[in-house]
């Protein structure tokens, strides 16, 4: 009776071997290793590029054990973490700007273990070392953002069609066209209702918005003639979604020129990013690229204004359609208010060197829209200056405002004025890497340096270990062969635990590698339950065969009762967990689960094994067991 | 070897106007200190920035505290962390300095002291994401509760589910009694040990309702009081056993497992000696209060357990 079918045998045994294999990747430690990723994020690798990097290698007399390649990164293993400092130096010297090295550990198992799909776990941040930033998106200016860039293509639709306006301003979320006539109010509305390609309203956003009839409205009281254009909640859902969207990949672009081998970068709830930077150490660069909002625009200088129209504007009497900025050495200039480009235009930029004047520059390659615009510019304003401003944190600077010689066609613009080699390298990337759609603000930082990571992953497995072996012992003496069988079984317990946070590469944190000491103690108990049943069978007077087979059978009912309660508990942790507690929540269900196959089914093959095909049984290994009157 | 060499059963259910009464009073002191002294909650909940920072030599508090109060903030707390070459700083939230700035303003005054550090973890949080975190907290509690109370009533019935959960809060309350007495810092991962010691306590209950269901169908004829005294004193020796090796664990985690789970430890620790209570002398007689007795339980045995059985 206490026999397991074959086919029973053999699966706990394939289980358990299985369990055994892919559990050993956590074995073997990490090797250095060089990720060489393309300077835009996403772009796939070209095998090439992998050959190529080997080749360097080779000629430089630099071992490594091996190249992985997916298709974003090209990931190659070295042997000691000075060959990894040189070849980063190396690849980033041969391969060019168009691509990033970064610094990464590969895992260090066997190849045949690496060809099955086993893989150690995935640490978290509070293991490994790195920051973690929760940032929240502040979307309260994007539809003032949204609206300005409205009005600008209003002005424009208007003035191309020589319809005079008294002023166009923002209530509420809705633009108000102020006109002189019923006629022109009536023009105007129709030419806003025309066909949307003609007028692009949400060009900014590139929404393709659309405005249906009823968004529109006349109000002509007191001689008043007024166009209220709505901005329509759909919109405003659609505008939010882009602006999380754009602010994900620029995030994405700024990080990936950050070097940074696995970034975590992810949408949290309605509103919120976090971004997770494993092994960073410099936190004040991190924060720096990652918070800047710089946005390039292009306007043309109001050269007519005179010395006297500067110090009114000053004063604040503004000119009409025209802004007042500072350069660098604060000379105030009056801008046109038209934006001609902005860096959305912009398809790349680099940092060089002007062949001239020996000044820091970056060059700009604009795309196809751009470059036309650029070029229709220039050639209608050759004598006059064109103001390039970086706006950043609402403080607007003109960089540089060159005059147009001649038409520049081509779409190839160089700008000036540039500090320093190091702000050419960084307005560069802020160019290159694109704009943040909206502001956004880090709500919670949590930094783990290195060295902690290590105490941390040393504390989570003494305690784990000692744990183990203090519960093993104790189990041992209590009940003697079978608290052996339930020590075995609580070994075949951890290695399925590990083994299956290998596999399914859930992220293993401090609480986490808690929640494993705390499975230990507790997935003790289904076989505590277990040979206390067996003790009290032998008690009532049964034979020792069936004192096994009555003891597992009553307690699993009481198992299964007492596992899921606390699965309950799990699960709950985990949905409304964040941060540790999801860590401690993942590893304690799973626990919860790999304990019941190894506590059932693990230690009574074992017993099976050792007891099951004995005819006669005097006396169970299980301790002493005392008669009670019942 | 046995511990428990018991002949007869235990009269538990004898002492239970005792034990009542000795629930009430740590379940009223519990609440009085949480009342009065209150919780001391870490940046998690309350907002704010801890940094822990680790010098090659002993640390100069003093010197770090003077520095520090260029940055204009009130309230810098600097401490010693567990060695003397450790230091931990607490700020509170603050409208002007964003956290972002905050660590890295720390990180430029302390190394105009010249003595070199490694800022080894970094906690800041949002006043708006600790209030989120407090929240979800509370919520996961109510979840575990009635998920608790759900699924015991089903497999067995709700007198028991109820007295299992009434346990469970028991442990509960008693936990944050401890944390709002000693004004342990409480934190995310505290809470984390308190939830699942709400899951873990439960368990206790489980098994000896489960004995006292067994025992209803056999000991027919047995007081209700009778049966419940012979349900405990039969899981005692699993009870202990158990809790011992949880405990053992546990106690692991208190030496090796650092400052970060010293007081997640604590809780644990509390849980599961407050537990072992509990599951003795609360649940079963509040199961009796409630008024469970044979015909509650005799017939309502799932039948789907019978199944179950046989499979393993």
């Amino acid at each position: 009776m206490n026999q397991f079918s074959r086919w029973k045998n053999t699966l706990i045994l394939l289980i358990v071997v299985f369990a055994v294999f892919y559990a050993l990747p956590n074995f073997f430690g990490e090797a250095p290793a060089v990720q060489i990723m393309s300077i835009k994020s996403g772009e796939k690798m070209d095998p090439i590029i992998a050959s190529q990097s080997e080749k360097i290698l080779e000629e430089n007399n630099i071992p490594y054990n091996g190249v992985v390649l997916t298709e974003n990164y090209i990931k190659i293993k070295l042997t000691n973490n000075e060959d990894q400092l040189t070849s980063k130096g190396l690849l980033e010297d041969k391969l060019g700007p168009n691509f990033v090295v970064a610094l990464n550990l590969l895992p260090n198992s066997p190849k045949w273990l690496e060809s099955i799909g086993g893989q150690p776990m995935y640490l978290g941040l509070d293991l490994r070392g790195g920051v973690h930033f929760l940032m929240q998106v502040d979307l309260s200016n994007i539809e003032a953002k949204e609206s300005s860039g409205r009005i600008n293509e209003i002005r424009t639709l208007l003035r191309e069609n020589k319809i005079r306006y008294d002023q166009i301003s923002v209530e509420d979320g809705s633009i108000l066209v102020q006109l002189t006539n019923e006629n022109d109010l009536k023009k105007s509305k129709s030419l806003l209702l025309q066909d949307d390609s003609s007028f692009e309203f949400s060009k900014r956003i590139n929404l393709g918005g659309s405005i249906g009839k009823e968004k529109i409205k006349e109000i002509t009281d007191n001689g008043t003639f007024v166009l209220a254009i709505e901005g329509s909640q759909a919109n405003k859902e659609e505008m939010t979604k882009f602006a999380i969207k754009q602010n994900l990949e620029t995030l994405n672009n700024r990080i990936n020129e950050l070097g940074v081998a696995e970034p975590i970068i992810q949408q949290q709830g309605e509103n919120r990013i976090v971004v997770q930077l494993p092994g960073v150490q410099d936190t004040a660069k991190a924060k720096d690229i990652i918070g800047r909002t710089a946005l390039l625009e292009m306007r043309l200088v109001d050269d007519e204004a005179s010395p006297a129209d500067i110090d009114q504007a000053i004063d604040g009497n503004i000119p009409f359609g025209r802004d007042l900025f500072y350069d660098r050495n604060q000379n105030p200039l009056l801008l046109k208010k038209d934006v001609i480009l902005t860096g959305e235009n912009i398809n790349n930029a680099g940092p060089g060197v002007d062949n001239q004047t020996g000044q820091s520059i970056v060059s700009l390659n604009l795309d196809s829209k751009g470059a036309n615009i650029f070029k229709k510019i220039t050639r209608d304003n050759v004598g006059k200056r064109i103001a390039i401003l970086l706006i950043e944190k609402d403080i607007t600077e003109i960089i540089t405002a060159p005059v147009i010689k001649s038409e520049i066609g081509g779409g190839r613009v160089q700008i000036t004025g540039m500090k320093n080699a190091q702000e050419a390298t960084d307005v560069s990337l802020l160019l290159r890497a694109g704009s943040l759609a909206a502001p956004m603000e880090i709500i919670e930082e949590r930094t783990v340096g290195p060295s902690m990571g290590k105490e941390n992953i040393q504390r989570g497995i003494q305690s784990t270990f000692w744990g183990f072996i203090a519960v093993i012992v104790l189990i041992s003496i209590y009940y003697m062969l079978f608290g052996l069988f339930s020590s075995i079984a609580l070994s075949i317990n951890l290695v399925l635990l590990v083994a299956l946070l290998s596999t399914i590469q859930a992220t293993l944190t401090l609480p986490g590698l808690a929640a494993m000491a705390l499975t230990v103690g507790m997935a003790i108990d289904s076989n505590v339950l277990i040979n206390e049943r067996i003790r009290d069978e032998i008690r009532n007077g049964n034979t020792p065969q069936a004192s096994i087979h009555l003891g597992y059978e009553k307690a699993w009912g009481t198992i299964l009762d007492s596992n899921i309660t606390t699965l309950i508990a799990g699960i709950a942790l985990f949905m409304f967990g964040t941060g540790p507690i999801k860590g401690f929540a993942v590893v304690h269900v799973l626990g919860i689960l790999t304990s019941m196959f190894s506590a059932i089914l693990v230690s009574r093959a074992l017993v099976n094994f050792f007891y099951g095909s004995k005819r006669k049984i005097d006396k169970l290994n299980i301790g002493e067991i005392y008669k009670v009157n019942n | 070897m046995e511990i428990f060499r018991v002949k007869n059963d235990i009269p538990f259910l004898k002492y239970r106007k005792i034990a009542a009464f000795i629930s009430i009073l740590t379940f009223v002191m519990a609440f009085f200190f949480l009342f009065q002294k209150g919780l001391n909650y870490g940046v998690d909940f309350t907002g704010g920035t801890i940094i822990e920072i680790s010098y090659e030599e002993k640390a100069n508090v003093d010197e770090i505290r003077e520095q520090l109060t260029q940055i204009n903030l009130n309230e810098i707390q600097v401490q010693n962390f567990g060695t003397d070459k450790d230091v931990l700083i607490r700020m509170p939230l603050n409208e002007d300095i964003t956290i972002a700035e905050l660590s890295e303003l720390v990180n430029q005054e302390l190394t105009k002291l010249n003595n070199p550090f490694e800022i080894k973890r970094v906690e800041s949080v949002g006043g708006q994401v600790g209030e989120e975190l407090f929240e979800n907290g509370a919520l996961a509690i109510l979840f575990v509760c009635l998920g608790i109370i759900l699924y015991l009533s089903l497999r067995f019935e709700w007198r028991f589910a109820l007295a299992a959960v009434v346990a469970n809060m028991h442990d509960v309350i008693i936990i944050l009694g401890f944390f709002a007495f000693f004004q342990w810092e409480f934190n995310l991962t505290v809470l984390a040990a308190v939830l699942a010691v709400l899951g873990y306590s439960v368990n206790e209950s489980v098994v000896v309702f489960d004995r006292v269901r067994e025992n209803f169908k056999k000991m027919r004829r047995s007081s209700v009081i009778d049966v419940m005294n012979n349900a405990i004193t039969r899981t005692m020796s699993r009870t202990i056993m158990t809790h011992l090796s949880t405990q053992t664990v546990v106690i692991s985690m208190l030496i090796f497992g650092g400052e970060i789970l010293h007081n997640f430890s604590l809780a644990l620790t509390i849980g599961i000696l407050f537990g072992i209570y509990s599951s003795i002398m609360v649940g079963c007689p509040m199961a009796l209060w409630l008024g469970t007795n044979h015909s509650n339980l005799a017939g309502s045995t799932p039948q789907k357990k019978e199944e179950m059985e046989s499979t393993p």
